[in-house]
C-alpha cells in the first residue's frame, strides 16, 4: 500500500539517520530520545522511526501492531528538533504526528490510543470520567465560575481528574487567590484543550475541541488564560490562533514569577531542602520558557538548587507526552524515561524534584515509587505549602 | 516463535531481541548506498557475559553474527551480508575508569564518542581523546574496528595507535585481554607483551571488542580554529609539510567543496591551535602565520581565511542533504600527503561526471606520515538514479585509489576485493589462516574480508 496523501512525502527521505537527535545539548549520552532510551533499538530512535514511516508510506513494509507502537511511542518531546543539524528539523515531530493521522484514517491504532480518543470525544477527557465530576478537584476551595475576571484559570484534564495532579491544581489556585489575582474557572463546563489529541494525530477532534472551547471563551469574553499544564499552554498559544482563537496565554509559573517579583506572593522557606527541577517539554523545548520556573525556585528562602545533568533544552522528557502518560508505551522497565530521570534527580542529591506540569508530576511520582527512591516529587506550586 | 529468538530473549530479555519486520528492516540498511541486507534477528546485549552467550549460541546454530556500533561507516560494513544476528553494542556503554595521572580511560566499547567527550569535558576538562569527525553516535569500538582517526591524528596518529589495552570476545566465545591488563597490571600500556592485535581494521571479523583503554591527551584551556586558503592545490602538501615541521598545531585538515561557493576550487586548510595561556596561543599563531606560512602569504599564493574561529564540532552530515535527499557516502583512502593534488583533481572530475557537487577532504596523520583523503558523494535517497550514480562514483574512486597507489580505508566489499587482489599473496594467506583459526565456523561478519571467496 502506498499512502500518497501522507503530508511529508516530499521530505521524509531527507533524514540521514546520523543520530544527532539522540543526544542532549552537551552530547552527554545517546539516550535523550525517550523512546530510544527505553528500547535501545534503532527502530525506536527518531531517525529509525522516520525511516520506518517512509517504508510504510511507500509500501515497503506492512502495517503491524509493532509499527503502531513504535510510532506512538514518540512523545513529541522535540529533542530531535533541537539537535538535528538539518534545515527540515522543525518538521521532525510533525512527520511522526502526520503518520499517526494516517493510522487514524485507516482505523488501525493501538487500543489505548483508541480509548484515549474515544473518551476525549465522549467525555471531554481521556479518563472517561463524567464531566459532572470535572470540578471536584476544588474540594473546599471557593473559586468562582469565570465571569469577566482578569484571567481564566484553565485546569486541564489531568489537574481536574488525576488525584495527584488535583493537588497541584489546588495549590496553584490557592496561590493565585492569596496574591489577589482576579480569576475564575469553567468548572464542569471545562473540556479537553486538545493538545494530546493533536499529538496523537487526531486533527479532526482537535478542531472540534478547539472550536467548542473558542465558542465558550468568546461567549464569556475570555482574553487572558492561565494554564496549569504546559500542554494546554502550548495548544492555546500555538494552535488555537489557527482556529480563530487569539488569547494572551500564560503558564502559571510565568504568573507566579511575576507575582513574586512584585512582592505579591510570600515565598516559602526551604532552608535545609535541596531542590532540582525537571523541564517540561511543552514549556521548555516547545515554548522556550526555561527561566520562569527557575526564578520561582531561586526566590525561595534558604533554597539550595542544583540542576540535573540534562536540563533546559537538553532535558530528558519524562516519557508522558503525546498521551503516553495514559497509553504507556514507554513504561514497564527500569529504562523507562521517567525512572532514568528520577535517577538523575537523585544524583543531584536533591530532596525535592520540582516539576511544573501535571503530566510530569504523575509520571515522575510513579517512577520514584518504582525506583524505591525517597526523593519527593512536587509541583512548584506545592512547595509553597509545606506539609 | 523461533527457537533462536527464544534463546536470545533468554539472554537479553524480551525488549532487546527481535525478529519483527520493523527491527529487521531498520537494521537491513545503513546510511550509505549499500542495498539492504536483511538480518534474521537483532539483539542488543547489555553486558559482555550476554555477548559471550550470544556468540556461543551462534556457533551452536552456525548462524552469522554482525557486531554493530553506531553504524556510521556508511560503507555497509555492519550490514548482514549473509543474514544472521545483528548485535547492536550500544548498550555496552559504561565508563569503567578514568586515570588522569596516567592519562587513560577504560570504557565499554559500545560507548559513543559523544559520551566520552562530554564525560571528559564535565569531569576532566584537562583531558581529551581523539574524536573522529563522525556524528557523535559513532562508537569507540566501531571506530577501532576500522582504524579510524580523530582530531588528534596529526600529533598522535591513528586512533588504533591510541589504545592501552583491549578486552575482546573471540568468535568462539572466549574472552581475551591485550596489553598490561592481560597480566592484571592495570590498563596503562599495550606494550611490551608480544603483539596480538588482530582486531583493528578487521571489521569485526575476528572478534567483538568489549572494553578499551583509550589514551587521553592534554586538553588545553584555549583552542581556536584558523583557516589558511590557497587556490593552487599543488601547494597543499608543502604547506602541510611546513606546519608539521613546526609541530605546534593539533588537527590539520585541507578541504575543498563545490558547496558552499566560498569553498569552490579553493583549498581551506583548517589549523587547530591549542594552548593553556592566551600568550601561548598568540605565539603559536605567530609561528604558524608569520613564520611557517609567511612565504605563501608574501608571494600572494595563500591567505588567511579566518582567525580564532570556533573549534568545529562534527557537522559533516549536513552534506547528506545537498541533493535534498538524506544521503552521502565517501571513499576514504590512506595516501601519502604528496598525492593530495591529484586526488583532488580526479575527485572533482568523477563528481562532475556523476553530477554530484564535489566534496573532498584530507586529514594529516602523524607528522605528515600519511593522510586520510575522502571523496564524498551525495545522493537523494528517494531517487534511485542518484543512488546509482553515487555508487558508481564510489567504485570509480576505489579504482582510482588503487591506480594512484593509495590504500582504501574502511573499504566496502568492492574495495576490499580490489585490495585483496593486489595484496601480497603470503599476507593474504596469513589473513585467511588467522580468520580460520579464530573463527572456525565462519560466523563473524561473513562477507567482509573474505579471503577464500
Ligand atoms: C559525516 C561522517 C564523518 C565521519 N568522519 C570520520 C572521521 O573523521 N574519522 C573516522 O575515523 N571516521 C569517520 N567517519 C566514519 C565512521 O563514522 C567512524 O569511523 C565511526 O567511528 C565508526 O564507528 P561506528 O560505531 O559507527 O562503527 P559501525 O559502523 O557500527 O561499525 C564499523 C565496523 O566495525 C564493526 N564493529 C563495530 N563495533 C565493533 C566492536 N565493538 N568490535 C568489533 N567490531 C565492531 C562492524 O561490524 C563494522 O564492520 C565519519 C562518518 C560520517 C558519517
Amino acid at each position: 500500500m502506498t499512502l500518497s496523501e501522507y503530508k511529508y512525502n516530499d521530505i521524509i527521505h531527507r533524514c540521514f539517520r546520523c543520530g544527532y537527535c539522540k543526544f542532549p545539548t552537551d552530547w552527554d549520552d545517546v539516550t535523550n530520545c525517550p523512546s530510544y532510551a527505553r528500547y535501545r533499538m534503532e527502530s525506536f530512535s527518531s531517525g529509525g522511526r522516520l525511516w520506518l514511516i517512509r517504508a510504510w508510506v511507500n509500501g515497503d513494509i506492512q502495517w503491524s501492531e509493532h509499527l503502531t507502537k513504535i510510532i506512538y511511542s514518540c512523545t513529541s518531546c522535540k529533542n530531535c528538533v533541537e539537535k538535528c543539524p538539518h534545515t527540515f528539523s522543525d518538521d521532525l515531530v510533525n512527520m511522526v504526528v502526520a503518520a499517526k493521522t494516517e493510522l487514524i484514517k485507516i482505523g488501525k491504532i493501538p487500543k489505548p490510543v483508541k480509548d484515549f480518543l474515544e473518551n476525549t470525544q465522549l467525555y471531554g477527557n481521556p479518563y472517561g470520567i463524567s464531566a459532572k465530576k470535572r470540578a471536584d478537584w476544588m474540594e473546599d476551595l471557593d473559586i468562582p465560575a469565570y465571569n469577566g475576571h482578569d484571567y481564566l484559570y484553565y485546569v486541564g484534564c489531568d489537574g481536574s481528574f488525576d488525584p495527584r495532579a488535583q493537588k497541584a491544581a489546588r495549590a496553584t489556585a490557592r496561590l493565585l487567590m492569596s496574591a489577589g489575582v482576579s480569576f475564575g474557572i469553567l468548572g464542569t463546563d471545562e473540556i479537553s484543550d486538545g493538545n494530546e489529541v493533536d499529538m496523537l494525530g487526531e486533527d479532526g477532534l482537535l478542531e472540534y475541541l478547539a472550536q467548542k472551547n473558542i465558542q465558550k471563551f468568546s461567549k464569556l469574553g475570555v482574553k487572558n488564560i492561565i494554564t496549569l499544564s504546559p500542554h494546554s499552554y502550548n495548544v492555546f498559544k500555538n494552535k488555537y490562533p489557527d482556529f480563530g482563537g487569539q488569547y494572551q496565554v500564560y503558564h502559571y509559573t510565568q504568573i507566579l514569577a511575576g507575582l513574586i517579583k512584585n512582592g505579591k506572593l510570600k515565598v516559602p522557606d526551604t532552608s535545609g531542602i535541596s531542590i532540582t527541577f525537571h523541564d517540561p517539554c511543552f514549556l521548555g523545548r516547545w515554548n522556550k520558557e526555561y527561566d520562569a520556573p527557575r526564578k520561582i525556585i531561586q526566590s525561595f528562602k534558604g533554597m539550595t538548587f542544583n540542576e540535573m545533568a540534562r536540563n533546559r533544552k537538553g532535558a530528558l522528557c519524562c516519557g508522558g507526552g503525546a498521551g503516553n502518560f495514559y497509553t504507556d508505551f514507554l513504561g514497564g522497565s527500569d529504562e523507562s524515561p521517567a525512572r532514568i530521570r528520577i535517577r538523575e534527580a537523585v544524583d543531584t542529591r536533591a530532596d525535592v524534584l520540582a516539576v511544573a506540569c501535571p503530566n510530569c508530576l504523575m509520571m515522575l511520582e510513579d517512577a520514584a515509587a518504582s525506583e524505591g527512591s525517597e526523593i519527593i516529587v512536587k509541583d512548584i506550586s506545592e512547595i509553597f505549602f509545606p506539609e | 516463535m523461533s527457537s533462536i529468538l527464544n534463546k536470545l530473549i533468554a539472554v537479553v530479555g524480551e525488549d532487546y531481541a527481535s525478529n519483527r519486520q520493523e527491527e529487521l528492516f531498520t537494521y537491513s540498511k545503513d546510511l550509505g548506498t549499500a542495498p539492504p541486507q536483511w538480518p534474521e534477528y537483532v539483539v542488543a546485549p547489555k553486558t559482555d557475559k550476554e555477548i559471550q552467550k550470544i556468540v556461543l549460541l551462534a556457533n551452536e546454530e552456525k548462524v552469522p553474527i554482525v557486531p554493530l556500533g553506531g553504524g556510521m561507516t556508511l560503507a555497509g560494513l555492519a550490514l548482514p551480508l549473509k543474514g544472521g544476528i545483528i548485535i547492536d553494542l550500544k548498550r555496552l556503554d559504561k565508563i569503567i575508569e578514568v586515570n588522569p595521572e596516567s592519562r587513560y580511560m577504560v570504557v565499554e566499547a559500545g560507548i559513543s564518542n559523544g559520551k566520552v567527550t562530554a564525560h571528559l569535558h564535565n569531569h576532566y576538562p584537562r583531558l581529551m581523546h581523539s574524536e573522529p569527525g563522525a556524528p557523535p553516535a559513532a562508537t569507540i569500538g566501531g571506530n577501532l574496528a576500522i582504524h579510524g582517526q580523530g582530531d588528534l591524528a596529526h600529533p598522535y596518529g591513528f586512533n588504533s595507535d591510541m589504545v592501552n589495552g583491549m578486552e575482546v570476545i573471540l568468535p568462539t566465545g572466549e574472552m581475551i585481554q591485550l596489553g598490561s591488563c592481560a597480566v592484571g597490571s592495570g590498563w596503562y600500556s599495550m606494550q611490551p607483551l608480544p603483539d596480538l592485535k588482530f582486531f583493528s581494521g578487521w571489521n569485526g571479523t575476528t572478534g567483538i571488542i568489549t572494553k578499551v583503554s583509550l589514551k587521553l591527551f592534554p586538553n588545553k584551556k584555549f583552542r581556536d580554529n584558523d583557516l589558511f586558503v590557497v587556490e593552487n592545490e599543488e601547494l597543499v602538501p608543502e604547506i602541510l609539510y611546513e606546519l608539521t615541521h613546526l609541530g605546534m598545531t593539533e588537527d590539520l585538515i585541507s578541504s575543498s567543496a563545490a558547496i558552499p561557493p566560498l569553498m569552490n576550487k579553493l583549498h581551506h586548510i583548517s589549523i587547530n591551535i591549542a594552548g593553556d595561556y592566551e600568550e601561548e596561543i598568540e605565539f603559536k599563531r605567530h609561528m604558524v602565520f608569520d613564520v611557517a606560512l609567511s612565504k605563501f602569504i608574501r608571494s600572494g599564493t595563500g591567505g588567511i581565511g579566518n582567525l580564532a574561529g570556533e573549534w568545529p564540532r562534527p557537522q559533516v552530515s549536513k552534506s547528506s542533504d545537498w541533493k535534498k535527499g538524506g544521503g552521502f557516502e565517501y571513499v576514504g583512502a590512506i595516501i601519502p600527503v604528496s598525492l593530495y593534488p591529484e586526488c583532488y583533481r580526479q575527485g572533482a572530475r568523477i563528481s562532475e561526471q556523476h553530477d554530484i557537487p564535489y566534496t573532498i577532504l584530507g586529514r594529516v596523520i602523524g607528522c605528515s606520515h600519511a593522510m586520510m583523503f575522502s571523496w564524498s558523494y551525495a545522493f537523494n535517497r528517494a531517487d534511485e538514479e542518484t543512488v546509482k550514480h553515487a555508487r558508481q562514483a564510489l567504485h570509480e574512486t576505489d579504482d582510482l585509489v588503487m591506480n594512484l597507489n593509495g590504500t582504501i580505508w574502511k573499504p566496502a566489499v568492492y574495495g576490499q576485493r580490489l585490495m585483496m587482489d593486489r595484496m601480497n599473496k603470503n599476507t593474504l594467506e596469513l589473513m585467511g589462516k588467522i580468520k580460520t583459526l579464530l573463527d572456525p565456523n565462519g560466523i563473524m561478519n561473513p562477507g567482509n574480508w573474505e579471503v577464500n571467496r
